[in-house]
């Protein structure tokens, strides 16, 4: 097996507030192999997005990382000052694309002339040079080539963000973090962006995307692994398909009574609500953190923390329920 | 119980060159009482236009609205509370609706604007029993401020507001959109324990084609401002007739079939 492309191990991160410490990423490892789509899921404030950023390095006050390793096609990005995280990473390795990309971009300025701004921290690249690579890239994704000459406004959602992320990857990165990218669009444009993001990696631009998501259903259509994220952590993790059709995790079971998808397996599933609602990170619930909303509570959850075990065929979880089924 | 007879909705917009934009076009459509119906499209569909105008909250540019029979199209004054007492409206936001300098407890008591001659004791255990049915307790909320609740408390709050007023239909604008998967189930259910408690209606405008075919007794699929196709949601999701409804179903992501040539 060759090395991950990306690999987080032991991370702790913490926004330090006044109010108090927020652990929004308390002891995850995480890896991304190379030729993989991963789907990060999980509700709003589990500290998914957190994660991202310290995965990225991209680690600015309040935000501190406590511990951890974070190695990136072998280099050890937490080893690195911010200045050559920003010159020799981003972009050139890694590319993200933040939720808030689509509405992000300076309005006042052609899209080129935002790939110009960017591009030139990384290479020496002439604007010449510049333009006929993004049109090249356009060119290769079916996407019109005009449209770098345009306003960000005069581009319509969907369009937006297929250029967005096609010129994001202009140096191509072996890596691809994409944030929510499609959970404004109607599905019929988020069908279409997904199908360029999977068209990319099929074109070898990039390696690997790490997906995150609170929609299990576009995760179940595009990616080849899953990670499960409760209130700062890992609950579970595995090939897609069987997380999903065999989830172990009551939480990640919960989820999937969750989800509505028009479909008759959904009618006759039924839909089962989770009682309570997520816990602060500010003061998360002893033992594990999922317990007061667990329907398979026992005494050991309210006192100690599940450790995250593998369970065998590439997957993990962190419950007491199958912990026994591992020592047995 | 409700009729909708070819609403339309015409905003102009522009100083100088008047612009027209028809955001519902000769919309007709009825619910019946204790049913669930889903008004299903993409945002700029119409879907909510119409919906405030079935609230009259927004005055129709033509077409009639008849509730039990009554023109309520353009009624006013204590008629319209009459109607306000019958149909109650729940929106995504519930931050956006509530005064946010008010406790939560004050804006319970409003919802009595609409029910006059209740006594002090008769309020209390009202809103007492409307917030126990939607999950939460009367001495933990009732002295808050909505920013100290979390979304999905919020929504409650709203639904406890329709508990109280016991309306006999409700529309309920995207009011899951905004909350979280764990919790977005929590709040559907409420909606159908209305409708099995107190054989209230609903109507849920969404755009998201499962959550009506999972709920609902009947979906309207809208489209540009006009309803495309009507039916039960087995029906419409096996055999669409409209193209746009057919794309929906191609492109919507699913759990337990996975897209072609993806």
């Amino acid at each position: 097996m060759s090395e991950p492309l990306l690999l987080g191990l032991g991370l702790r991160a913490s926004y330090v507030l006044r109010i108090g410490e927020v652990r929004a990423v308390d002891g995850v490892d995480i890896e991304v192999p190379r030729d993989a789509v991963v789907g990060l899921a999980g509700e709003s404030g589990c500290g998914k997005s957190t994660l991202v950023n310290v995965l990225l390095a991209n680690i600015r006050p309040p935000l501190r990382i406590k511990s951890g390793k974070i190695l990136l096609d072998g280099v050890d990005l937490l080893e690195m000052s911010r200045e050559e995280v920003r010159k020799k990473v981003w972009g050139v390795k890694v590319s993200y694309v933040p939720q808030s990309a689509l509405n992000a971009l300076n309005p006042t300025k052609r899209i080129i002339e935002l790939v110009k701004d960017a591009i030139t921290q990384h290479t020496p690249a002439t604007d010449q040079e510049v333009v006929s690579l993004c049109k090249r890239r356009l060119e290769e994704l079916n996407l019109p080539t005009d449209s770098i000459h345009k306003y960000p406004h005069e581009l319509s959602g969907g369009m937006r963000q297929r250029v967005i992320i096609a010129i994001s990857t202009l140096l191509n990165p072996r890596l691809l973090v994409v944030d929510e990218p499609t959970s404004a669009l109607d599905v019929s444009t988020q069908k279409q962006v997904l199908k360029m993001m999977l068209d990319m990696k099929r074109n070898r631009i990039i390696d690997s995307i790490l997906f995150v998501t609170h929609e299990l259903p576009v995760l179940r259509q595009v990616s080849s692994h899953v990670y499960i994220m409760y209130a700062g952590k890992i609950v579970e993790y595995g090939p897609a398909d069987s997380v999903f059709f065999n989830p172990l995790h009551p939480y990640t079971k919960a989820l999937m009574y969750s989800v509505m998808t028009p479909e008759p397996e959904t009618r006759e599933r039924g839909l089962v609500a989770i009682p309570g609602e997520p816990p602060s990170l500010l003061m998360p619930p002893q033992g594990c953190r999922f317990h007061p909303r667990c329907p398979y509570v026992m005494d050991i959850c309210r006192s100690s923390e599940p450790r995250l075990v593998p369970v065998g065929e590439g997957r993990g979880v962190a419950c007491f329920l199958h912990h026994s089924e591992v020592a047995s | 119980m409700l009729e909708v007879k070819n609403l339309s909705k015409v905003f102009t917009v522009g100083l100088f060159s008047r612009h027209r934009i028809e955001a519902v076009k000769n919309v007709s459509m009825n619910v019946s009482r204790g049913e669930i119906v889903s008004l299903v499209g993409e945002s700029g569909s119409g879907k909510t236009t119409l919906c405030r105008m079935i609230l009259r909250l927004l005055e129709p540019t033509s077409g009639s609205i008849k509730y039990d029979g009554v023109d309520v199209t353009r009624l006013k004054g204590k008629k319209l509370k009459w109607y306000w007492r019958k149909v109650h409206g729940v929106f995504q936001d519930p931050y956006a609706s509530f005064h946010p300098f008010y406790r939560v407890e004050h804006i319970l008591y409003q919802a009595f604007n609409l029910l006059p001659g209740l006594s002090e004791e008769e309020k209390k255990i009202r809103v007492h029993e409307a917030l126990k049915m939607v999950g939460l307790n009367p001495e933990e909320v009732l002295g808050k401020y909505p920013h100290e609740l979390s979304g999905g408390m919020r929504q409650r709050i709203a639904i406890a507001r329709c508990f109280i007023l016991d309306p006999e239909l409700i529309v309920a604008d995207e009011p899951v959109s905004m909350l979280d998967a764990s919790t977005r189930v929590g709040i559907i259910k409420l909606f159908s324990d209305l409708r099995d408690r107190m054989n209230s209606s609903v109507i849920f405008v969404t755009h998201d084609i499962g959550l009506a075919y999972v709920v609902s007794d009947r979906v309207l699929i809208m489209y540009k401002g006009v309803i495309v196709e009507e039916g039960d949601p087995l029906t419409v999701m096996d055999n669409p007739s409209h193209p746009y409804t057919r794309r929906l179903r191609e492109d919507v992501p699913l759990l337990y079939r996975k897209w072609e040539g993806f």
